[in-house]
């Protein structure tokens, strides 16, 4: 502490409990990464390295394994545990009607907009469990135009997409979704909108009926269709410059002319390379429309 | 042996507000370091916290974007409903993973990232609070060599969290009202 102002400077006669779980070292973490490559095609290196650091250190103290080795071998040698790991390092936290504003923009400006076309496309990038797909499906039922619309869900992870074909969400949610919805310009009753199944709420089949399914990676798989309407919310957040740059590319490949983009309240567009081809909508929230 | 210092990160909680105003006009240009604030707040649609605090400081004071790239003289306040996470290169990731403490942003979060970048050239400040959040983070502060400072437990609005703290790990600096001073003393140390 020899230049440190030390007057004043304090210590308690606290233990210093040693934390014994294991913690991976960076370079740990890249031969992980590289070994998800190599024998799973997974690819994550291009991830914002911070929070999958973190989780991945999170399932190694979680699933209580001793040396770096056990865990480099298990998660090379069994599927089943390559899998358990997709579905915990992704982050498949998500809510019904997040960030009212944006969902009220939704319904009021950009939902009209695409009421003129004979069928629309909707492509939710990274859906998760699907709180977001259901709560567009009761936006598009709510404007009448749930018929003629199709609702793409696409993830990274396989056991997530069961979920949102189940239409099934926790019960102690739905006072907050409720409230949400309301906030967000919704008229009608939202329990009307599910049956309660003990601590589950059951969405109407109805809302589900437009929602096609499928496992999309945004690091290596392409374009599959042109959208009138591509929500990629909080995912890119996890992807460093590189990565988000190649998703962008994707959308934009994805989006019909003067089609729209929206992403999560703290991402943008702004500093990527398509960023001269859009126009945000007029008011402060992360819609941006393809104008050339 | 903690500092000089790069980033200071801040915990606050319920009653932590006026110490960090309290803070800030502490903050001169002629202080180069990065500060980031993470607050248990519960709406983002408030921008009043941000200008309130501009108020205070020579700083330039913003909420985090995704990417920043932490800069000198600058205060970085964590978004509602997000961890903040820090990156080697230096730049702010955010994150909507499950709440850690009950909490998002979590004051652990951070303090853990910060100081897996930043070791010795960190100093984690945990203020007043009715949660435990922050503890973990202090001691992976100090297990990586960062300076630990906690609010007085007796002159802290809500003593619980600063509470923890100095329960269970050794603090360098116990920060009351009328020592402030002392903490700045520590941000002026040269740049080796």
């Amino acid at each position: 502490m020899s230049y440190l102002p030390c007057y004043n400077v304090i210590y308690h006669n606290a233990d210093m409990n040693q934390e014994t779980s294991l913690d991976l070292s960076d370079n740990e973490i890249e031969i992980v990464l590289h070994d998800l490559v190599e024998v799973h095609g997974y690819d994550f290196v291009n991830y914002s390295r911070a929070s999958l650091k973190r989780r991945i250190n999170r399932l190694v103290a979680n699933d209580k394994f001793l040396s770096f080795a056990e865990f480099r071998y298990r998660l090379r040698s069994d599927d089943v545990y390559f899998k358990h790991f997709v579905e915990e390092i992704t982050v498949n936290v998500t809510e019904m009607f997040r960030d009212t504003q944006f969902y009220r923009t939704l319904r009021e400006e950009i939902l009209p907009v695409l009421a003129t076309s004979p069928l629309i496309r909707i492509w939710h990038a990274g859906c998760s469990t699907g709180e977001e797909v259901y709560s567009m499906a009761i936006l598009l039922q709510e404007a009448r135009l749930l018929q003629k619309s199709l609702l793409y869900a696409t993830d990274i992870n396989p056991a997530v997409l069961e979920k949102v074909r189940a239409g099934v969400f926790p019960m102690n949610q739905m006072k907050q979704y409720s409230e949400n919805y309301i906030l967000s310009g919704g008229k009608n009753d939202f329990s009307s909108y599910y049956t309660a199944q003990y601590n589950a709420a059951k969405f109407d089949e109805q809302l589900g009926k437009k929602i096609i399914l499928a496992n999309h990676n945004l690091v290596s798989d392409s374009s599959f269709n042109e959208f009138q309407l591509i929500l990629c919310r909080n995912v890119m957040i996890y992807f460093d410059k590189e990565l988000q740059e190649r998703a962008l590319k994707l959308f934009d490949d994805s989006l019909e002319p003067l089609g729209f983009l929206a992403l999560g309240s703290k991402e943008t567009l702004k500093f990527s390379s398509i960023s001269h081809k859009y126009r945000q909508v007029a008011n402060k929230e992360k819609i941006w429309r393809k104008i050339r | 042996m903690a500092g000089p210092f790069d980033i200071v990160v801040i915990g606050g909680s319920a009653g932590s507000l006026s110490m960090v105003l309290q803070i800030l006009p502490y903050l001169k240009m002629d202080i180069p370091i990065a500060v980031v604030v993470v607050f248990h707040r519960k709406s983002s649609e408030d921008t009043t916290l941000i200008e309130l605090l501009s108020h205070r400081t020579e700083f330039e004071v913003k909420e985090v974007d995704e990417k920043d790239l932490i800069r000198p003289n600058v205060v970085y306040v964590a978004p509602a409903d997000y961890h903040v996470l820090i990156e080697k290169d230096h730049t702010l990731s955010l994150d909507v993973s499950e709440k850690v403490n009950f909490c998002r942003p979590s004051i652990d979060v951070t303090f853990e990232s910060a100081a897996d970048v930043y070791g010795k050239s960190l100093m984690c400040i945990l203020l007043s609070g009715a949660n435990a959040d922050g503890v973990q983070g202090l001691k992976a502060a100090r297990d990586k060599g960062g300076f630990v400072v906690v609010q007085d437990p007796a002159s802290a609005e809500v003593s619980y969290m600063p509470q923890q703290a100095t329960e269970q790990l050794p603090v360098d600096l116990l920060l009351h009202d009328d020592n402030i001073d002392v903490l700045i003393d520590c941000l002026r140390l040269p740049k080796r």
